[in-house]
């Protein structure tokens, strides 16, 4: 491990520490706003779960390299293709959590709340979501570890964050570039998870006083 | 307003604040900048200097993106990419400005065509036929890097192998590694069989000389290998190139070649003043450097540019 | 759209289904990565997260080692190892073995720890000794969440064998690496597909795997499911 290497390679960590970031938190942005959407309209419609579920199973399975390959034409090597990617690799686990976490609010709260007078958008926000919140941080936080690990794939197209070290150190058969890369982008996505177990308790006071 | 929904709100401003600030440190890095030069005004915006993974191709990106910063201009290094065939397409549509490149084998890529001459002028004309007015190529640098193949002494010996052509009897007993490209590419087996006669028990896909097949043709898992002429790794392990005696590898002199709304006047005379000091032997000394002494390719690529008088504008 | 007629035409190319290079080979080549690094992952795996979830210790460890593994990129540890070890399939399966690891860990450590603890109290009743306790009641009836999480794994490690192509080795991930530097769609493409097929397939060996191992009456649907979301079990 080459400490005289960290220390005068600090403006290149930083860029490309601050590229994983962007690309991680614009897909995660990206990918919440096309999957909430989806997993309420699955939510209302049970009928189309099991498609929706489908298509975004079927997306997760091709191998990321492939994805960002198969975009390449459409997009061109740019920074759109790997947002673009890795957006799509959230979708599933997103729409899937918000939609279990949805269906895991019990009936007979919901027709309370309607018998109380709550109208759909109110019981939404101030019923269902506040109770399906767990599972669907849950989501996030795995879309979150997930994406940061996918990051480092787009070195493969001339990007990589992170992941550029590891390219880097390859070509000339030296470790230490390829540990930093390893250790800041696991460091990533532990503070990223801890931080949305964060945004739970924040949000969901009411599970904090329960031992 | 009830406690929860206070938080609420917190949080979510905490967030936008966040994203927004990230978003923010991003755009001042130059992070979000897509490509560069792709705007109207030649020269405008930062100038996105690509190469391939290999340590030649890396040096002469960083020479680039050095002497462009030293007259003053603003550059963005892309991390290296696979190959030709993906880099070169990203220039044609403007991601990428600027790339080191070679006049033979990227005459052959751009024409489609199977190209063998080693008549410098002549590959530049026809580039510039092909390429232009988008995209410009300028002065060659005398530096040349040729595709090789690459045998240690004992197998040299063993099979009595001295030019390409001794390949081609032997061949069918002997296991050859590059870079996946070489299946496809006229200078690669195809050509290989067509004007040699040479057909290989197997071909491994490893990669552009660097250490996979470095590392393959140390253990004995190939027994020939395709390399580059300037790399002093080569000399280094006492391996052997085998002769070209047929015509089939080009003449593949380094050249910049830059997008046309990407380029000024400034740009080309200063990349022009750096090719006219490229030699062959320069170039050898320079891969070494990194290959075996593991130096950063940006370190050699600065001292290079230091001692040849061409910083310090 | 002529991308497609090239995809077709990849595939019904015969020489793209004999020889070393070829469909089957690479095929059988990404098999064997996969279900031995599944294997290996699941024997160092399941041992240990068995005696923490009978014993209910390490918990914390148990329950989050899934999504900080899901963190370690596998790209980095295969090349770092590599560079350790050298040109041979350790890199690989140590990239892969890690990567299975922490899905059958969780899962299992769940699984045992939601058996009901009348269940099991009974059963001490009953006078079975710890061990008979969970090989005869606490395994059968974690057995879903067990099976998840070894589905879950296999799943993973297929898709992410492809990266063994990248440091020269073989596997469906050698169309999709050769496919990049010649930037060559169809054969990436079919590469893509081949992987996908695998992992539904596997996905389908586990369920019939899964209905054949689970008894009937064995933890209620509903719950298996919106546990299987927060563990973030990528199967359907």
């Amino acid at each position: 491990m080459d400490w005289a290497w960290v220390g005068s390679h600090l403006d290149d960590i930083q860029h490309l520490l601050l590229q994983h970031i962007t690309f991680t938190v614009s897909a995660l942005f990206f990918g919440f706003i096309i999957a909430f959407p989806l997993a309420l309209v699955a939510a209302r419609y049970p009928r189309l779960y099991q498609p929706i579920l489908g298509i975004t199973g079927v997306l997760f399975t091709i191998p990321s390299i492939a994805l960002f390959l198969l975009l390449l034409p459409f997009t061109g090597l740019s920074e759109t293709t790997c947002i673009l990617g890795l957006t799509i690799y959230t979708l599933l686990v997103l729409v899937r959590n918000t939609v279990e976490g949805l269906r895991g609010v019990p009936d007979d709260v919901k027709e309370a709340a309607e018998a109380m007078g709550y109208r759909p958008l109110a019981l939404l926000m101030k019923v269902e979501l506040p109770i399906a919140l767990p599972v669907v941080i849950a989501g996030l936080r795995i879309a979150a570890v997930t994406t940061i690990g996918l990051v480092t794939i787009t070195a493969l197209i001339t990007f990589g964050g992170l992941g550029a070290f590891f390219i880097d150190g390859f070509r000339r058969d030296f470790a230490t570039p390829i540990i930093v890369g390893i250790v800041l982008s696991v460091a990533l996505a532990v503070a990223a998870d801890l931080s949305l177990v964060g945004v739970q308790r924040v949000l969901t006071p009411w599970a904090r006083t329960r031992r | 307003m009830s406690m929860s929904s206070i938080r609420t709100r917190r949080v979510v401003a905490a967030f936008a604040a966040l994203a927004l600030l990230s978003a923010g440190c991003a755009a001042e890095d130059g992070t979000l900048d897509t490509g560069g030069g792709s705007s109207d005004e030649g020269g405008g915006g930062p100038v996105t200097v690509g190469s391939v993974n290999f340590t030649e191709n890396i040096i002469l990106a960083e020479m680039y993106s050095a002497i462009l910063e030293d007259i003053g201009v603003e550059v963005e290094t892309r991390q290296p990419g696979a190959s030709r065939e993906i880099i070169f397409p990203a220039v044609e549509q403007g991601e990428i400005d600027l790339v080191p490149e070679y006049t033979g084998a990227l005459t052959a890529f751009v024409t489609e065509d199977e190209v063998t001459t080693t008549s410098t002028e002549e590959l530049v004309q026809t580039l510039s036929d092909e390429l232009e007015p988008d995209i410009q190529v300028l002065e060659p640098a005398p530096a040349q890097d040729q595709d090789g193949l690459v045998v240690t002494p004992e197998t040299a010996e063993q099979y009595n192998l001295e030019t390409v052509s001794d390949l081609a009897p032997v061949a069918d007993e002997l296991i050859a590694g590059g870079p996946p490209e070489e299946k496809t590419r006229n200078v690669g087996l195809p050509g290989l069989k067509d004007v040699y006669g040479i057909e290989f028990a197997e071909f491994k896909s490893l990669d552009a000389g660097g250490p996979l097949t470095i590392e393959a043709l140390e253990s004995g898992a190939i027994d020939v290998g395709r390399a580059f002429t300037t790399q002093g790794i080569i000399g280094d392990k006492g391996w052997i190139f085998l002769e070209e005696d047929k015509p089939l590898i080009p003449a593949e002199n380094i050249i910049p070649v830059i997008r046309a709304d990407a380029s000024t006047p400034e740009i080309e005379k200063a990349l022009d003043d750096l090719s006219a000091k490229l030699t062959t032997e320069a170039l050898t000394k320079l891969n070494a450097l990194v290959d075996v002494d593991k130096e950063d390719p940006v370190d050699v690529a600065t001292q290079f540019l230091e001692d040849e008088g061409l910083l310090g504008n | 759209m002529e991308f497609l007629a090239d995809l077709f035409e990849w595939f019904s190319d015969p020489i793209n289904w004999s020889g070393t290079e070829g469909i089957p080979a690479r095929l059988w080549e990404h098999i064997q990565y996969s279900l031995i690094a599944t294997f290996i992952g699941a024997l160092i795996a399941l041992p240990l997260a068995l005696v923490l979830g009978h014993t209910g210790r390490g918990g914390l460890l148990a329950i989050n080692l899934t999504n900080t593994g899901r963190a370690i990129p596998s790209l980095g540890i295969i090349i770092l190892v590599y560079i350790a070890a050298g040109l041979n399939l350790l890199p690989v399966y140590a990239a892969l073995v890690a990567l299975a690891i922490p899905p059958i860990v969780t899962n299992t450590y769940v699984g045992i720890r939601s058996v009901d603890r009348g269940v099991r109290e009974s059963a001490e009743g009953m006078g079975l000794t710890g061990f008979q306790v969970l090989k005869d009641v606490e395994i059968p009836v974690a057995m879903p969440l067990i099976m998840a999480g070894i589905r879950t794994s296999a799943v993973q490690v297929v898709a992410t064998a492809t990266l063994a192509a990248y440091i020269g080795f073989g596997g469906l991930g050698r169309f999709l690496i050769d496919g990049l530097a010649t930037f060559d769609l169809a054969q990436m493409t079919g590469g893509a597909v081949l992987v996908a097929v695998l992992s539904l397939a596997v996905e389908v060996a586990f369920g019939a795997l899964q209905n054949a191992l689970v008894s009937e009456g064995v933890a209620p649907r509903k719950r298996t499911a919106t546990i299987r979301a927060k563990l973030g079990s990528t199967t359907a």
